[in-house]
């Protein structure tokens, strides 16, 4: 769906104002929608509230205009401002360029509440009144925060995370655990490792290569140095998928270097490598290689157009097939995973809590 | 306990995208209008979402001569031209990287000899044999012809772990006669399991959402009978003329166009009993079931007719007869519409009405399901349109949605009610794109999955509805009832209609 200019902007704003304020003043900016173009109608998908830092609010206002059109139908902003004590808000619903006679036009509505840190234990009192009842709502918190998150946890039943943001990827990780006890939880991190779970599923889909799952001796996963949390998240994927036992991995070269260490599977142990590799210039993956105990070797790296995937057998005597191939696929961007972020607050995945538990016990 | 990796695989649980075997995609037509507008386009869009198989190749078959390399600057061409979002130029090259092409008549058993020798290469390139995919985007005529030489070629037969694949496109058979007759032919070849009978319509969201709407909601189940329903209309209207399509569209006609094939399936699904599942075979032996419940509408319960000059947009347009290329005193129908009845315990004795037609005065398909009116009215309905029967409107195009037509009083000293309506916008409830409608058929026959396809019994009772009157129109010189381009269709259409049952505006 193309981004198209809007034209109608309703627009409302108020300072010192009150949460039941902001919340009539968007019902009416609604109607008064209704009213001009009765095309125009408002979308109930999701509420997103987001908390930030009052300073980095634009950096956060334009992630989430590029979203496209996974975008949510109400986002609650909340910026916070240092010694703030009162509450400011700007209000706006915004429809498209043309409306056709008979066709429909969604609306979207921002809510954007500046406030101060002394808010925050308390959110959920102004959030509350502003979210849309019934729709599930998620809370993002970029900026820390956690008192804040942890105000909406009643009021939320989805957290929008990225634990590659945290210095500490065991923190990170610990963080998601904790959150995951009372939120359905959606890792940026884990969805940057969403192509490369997928292709190494689909490499060992054919009966006649699946066997070999049981036979992994080795996992090398490279990363970008602050995207540990996406690498444990990948080998803590496969580790709970396989039934790997795992123990935390051993970090050698400082915090941006490797990562090594052991998993037991039933029938050998299972080697594991991460590396940080320098040389990327975007948050997640660069590379994942899997070798079994039959010989067989397989890698994939980002490359032009999609993965390059390489594959090879080493028999004795030396390898006797060796092969190269590209994977489509475009990259999807920041805004691109931020978006499909926002869309998985809708679905389930089983399989993340499981690779959580994983990913904790090896980042020790 | 056994070992989980030795039966299924255990990393697919949770993936958004199921794993599909590499694949070679052979499209046979591949300089076609279709291939340019419909199917490369998918199939970049696919690639872009990484959702193709890991391994995957593309190849064109065609009468014109070519180089591999020309057929990739046409797909290039069409994919920038026709594809719903930007191609990203890395990808779009890595697609047509490895692009090869066939040329020769669809008859010519050197084709497939070539057509071989390149499935071979990719085979003997990946070390592995790969599923193969035909894609028939041909004219009709050439369905058999294809699979037939794809049988003497040795092409249909699977090795190792591969599958071999044949999707067929629309029109499968103008006649009943032609359905059997092409039905036995591929058959004769292929296993059905190895055959997916394309209807776009079953492609799109809003028509799977109905399996949605009806067996993930408990309310309306209930109410899903003759009990309840009054009758039911399914319109497929467009606003415009058939445009350059004389040639396919006189000898289809709006019948075999729209009704035979779209408008029985919408209808099948809207009746059909609950499958015990959802898989291929359930879900289209409930929905034959269905068919074989219609029997063929007599000579009064079917309608004819053909657009006239008329207005639409505020321009005049020229009717039927006047589209170039359309013969002198054509009998083609542009209009269609049917009173069908579904014999079974649950529907016997409710209409089912349908009508398509071209050049009307809205693009619009709905099905609109009218309940029983309440049994005794309390309320005095002066000074008001009154109580209305409740109607249910699945919308597929292009509000997609469902609107519940309920009375409710209008405010006042007086108890004055009046229609309300209460509507649910897919658009504004996902507000996400939907995949075209190609993009998932393509994807569910590279995976094997039958579901959203024509089985041949399917096929052929859906011929058994409609040839009958397809034979009696034919028979039949009159000159055809004319509607002015951009109205509401034909006046005497209402003549199908039962009791005070009128058919809603277009």
């Amino acid at each position: 769906m193309p981004i198209v200019p809007a034209t109608h902007d309703g627009l409302w704003r108020e300072r010192d104002t009150s949460p039941s304020a902001i919340e009539a003043a968007i019902r009416r900016l609604l109607t008064e929608a209704h009213a001009e173009n009765e095309s125009y109608v408002p979308a109930r998908v999701m509420n997103l509230v987001t908390i930030v830092d009052q300073q980095w609010s634009g950096e956060i206002a334009n992630r989430l205009r590029r979203v496209g059109r996974h975008h949510p139908s109400r986002t609650v902003v909340c910026a916070v401002e240092p010694r703030r004590t009162t509450l400011d808000a700007v209000c706006t619903v915004a429809g498209p360029a043309e409306t056709k006679p008979g066709d429909f036009a969604v609306l979207r509505e921002t809510v954007i509440v500046t406030c101060g840190p002394q808010h925050l234990p308390h959110l959920d009192t102004i959030v509350d009144p502003l979210v849309v009842t019934d729709l599930p709502t998620m809370v993002w918190s970029p900026h820390g925060h956690p008192e804040a998150v942890d105000a909406l946890r009643h009021l939320c039943q989805i957290a929008l995370l990225d634990s590659v943001d945290e210095p500490d990827s065991g923190d990170a990780l610990r963080r998601a655990h904790e959150l995951c006890e009372e939120l359905y939880v959606v890792d940026l991190a884990w969805l940057r490792s969403a192509p490369w779970r997928e292709r190494i599923a689909a490499t060992f889909d054919p009966a006649t290569v699946r066997g070999d799952l049981r036979l992994l001796s080795s996992v090398e996963v490279r990363h970008h140095p602050d995207s540990a949390a996406a690498a444990l998240l990948l080998v803590g994927w496969l580790a709970s998928r396989l039934g790997w036992t795992v123990s935390p991995l051993v970090q050698r070269g400082g915090p941006a270097g490797r990562r090594v260490g052991t998993a037991h599977a039933r029938r050998q142990d299972v080697k594991i490598t991460l590396d940080a590799d320098a040389t990327m210039t975007v948050p997640g993956l660069a590379g994942v290689a899997l070798a079994s105990a039959s010989g067989r070797s397989l890698r994939f790296d980002r490359g032009s157009g999609g993965l390059r995937a390489s594959y090879s057998r080493t028999v004795r005597g030396g390898t006797d097939v060796a092969r190269e191939w590209t994977i489509l696929g475009a990259s999807r961007g920041e805004a691109g995973i931020l978006g499909e972020g926002i869309r998985q607050a809708l679905l389930r995945d089983p399989t993340y809590g499981p690779a959580l538990d994983a990913a904790l016990t090896l980042a020790g | 306990m056994s070992d989980p990796a030795a039966v299924e695989n255990p990393l697919v649980k949770g993936l958004e995208r199921l794993p599909v075997h590499p694949t070679v995609l052979v499209i046979f037509g591949a300089t076609g209008d279709l291939a340019k507008r419909k199917l490369l386009p998918a199939l970049y869009n696919l690639a872009h979402e990484g959702a193709l198989p890991e391994r995957f190749h593309l190849i064109g078959v065609s009468r014109r001569d070519k180089a591999h390399e020309e057929f990739a600057a046409v797909a290039d061409t069409a994919i920038r031209e026709f594809s719903r979002r930007e191609p990203d130029d890395k990808v779009l090259a890595a697609l047509l990287a490895e692009v090869k092409y066939v040329a020769g008549t669809f008859d010519d058993a050197t084709v497939y000899a070539a057509l071989k020798a390149e499935l071979d290469a990719f085979d003997v390139a990946a070390g592995q044999p790969l599923n193969r995919a035909f894609y028939l985007s041909t004219a009709p005529e050439f369905f058999p012809v294809i699979v037939e030489q794809l049988g003497n070629a040795g092409l249909t037969e699977a090795a190792g772990e591969a599958e071999v694949r044949v999707i067929i496109e629309k029109p499968f058979g103008t006649t009943l006669d032609e359905a059997i007759d092409l039905n036995q032919r591929v058959l004769a070849v292929l296993d059905e399991t190895q055959v997916f009978r394309i209807d776009h319509y079953l492609g799109k969201e809003t028509v799977q959402n109905m399996l949605a709407f009806r067996f993930a909601n408990s309310m309306f189940e209930p109410l899903f009978n003759r009990n309840y329903i009054d009758n039911v209309q399914i319109t497929a209207a467009e606003d415009i003329g058939i445009g350059t399509r004389a040639g396919y569209y006189d000898n289809a006609g709006a019948l075999r166009d729209l009704v035979q094939n779209h408008m029985l399936q919408l209808l099948t699904l809207l009746c059909m009993e609950p499958p015990v599942d959802f898989s291929a075979d359930e879900v289209r032996s409930e929905k034959v079931k269905v068919l074989h419940s219609i029997r063929p509408p007599h000579r009064d319960e079917v309608f004819r007719a053909q657009y006239g000059p008329g207005t639409h947009a505020g321009d005049d347009v020229v009717g039927y007869l006047q589209e170039d290329g359309v013969p002198a005193g054509s009998h083609t129908e542009t209009f269609a519409a049917m009173r069908l009845h579904v014999d079974n315990w649950r529907w016997a004795g409710v209409p089912f009405y349908l009508r398509t037609g071209k050049s009307l005065a809205r693009k619009v398909t709905e099905i609109a399901v009218t309940f029983k009116p309440v049994p005794h009215l309390a309320f005095g309905e002066e000074g008001s349109v009154g109580v209305k029967p409740n109607q249910l409107i699945l919308t597929m195009q292009p509000n997609e949605g469902v609107s519940l037509s309920l009375g409710a009083k209008i405010p006042g000293n007086r108890m004055r009610i009046r229609p309300v309506n209460m509507e649910f916008l897919y658009g504004t409830a996902f507000m996400s794109q939907s995949p075209e409608a190609y993009e998932r058929l393509i994807m569910d026959a590279m995976r094997g999955d039958a579901t959203l396809f024509t089985r041949n019994d399917e096929v052929e009772a859906q011929w058994r509805i409609c040839d009958p009157v397809v034979r009696r129109w034919e028979d039949e010189a009159e000159p055809l009832v004319q509607y002015p381009a951009g109205s509401q269709g034909p006046p005497e259409a209402s003549a199908l209609l039962l009791g005070d049952d009128q058919w809603r505006a277009i």
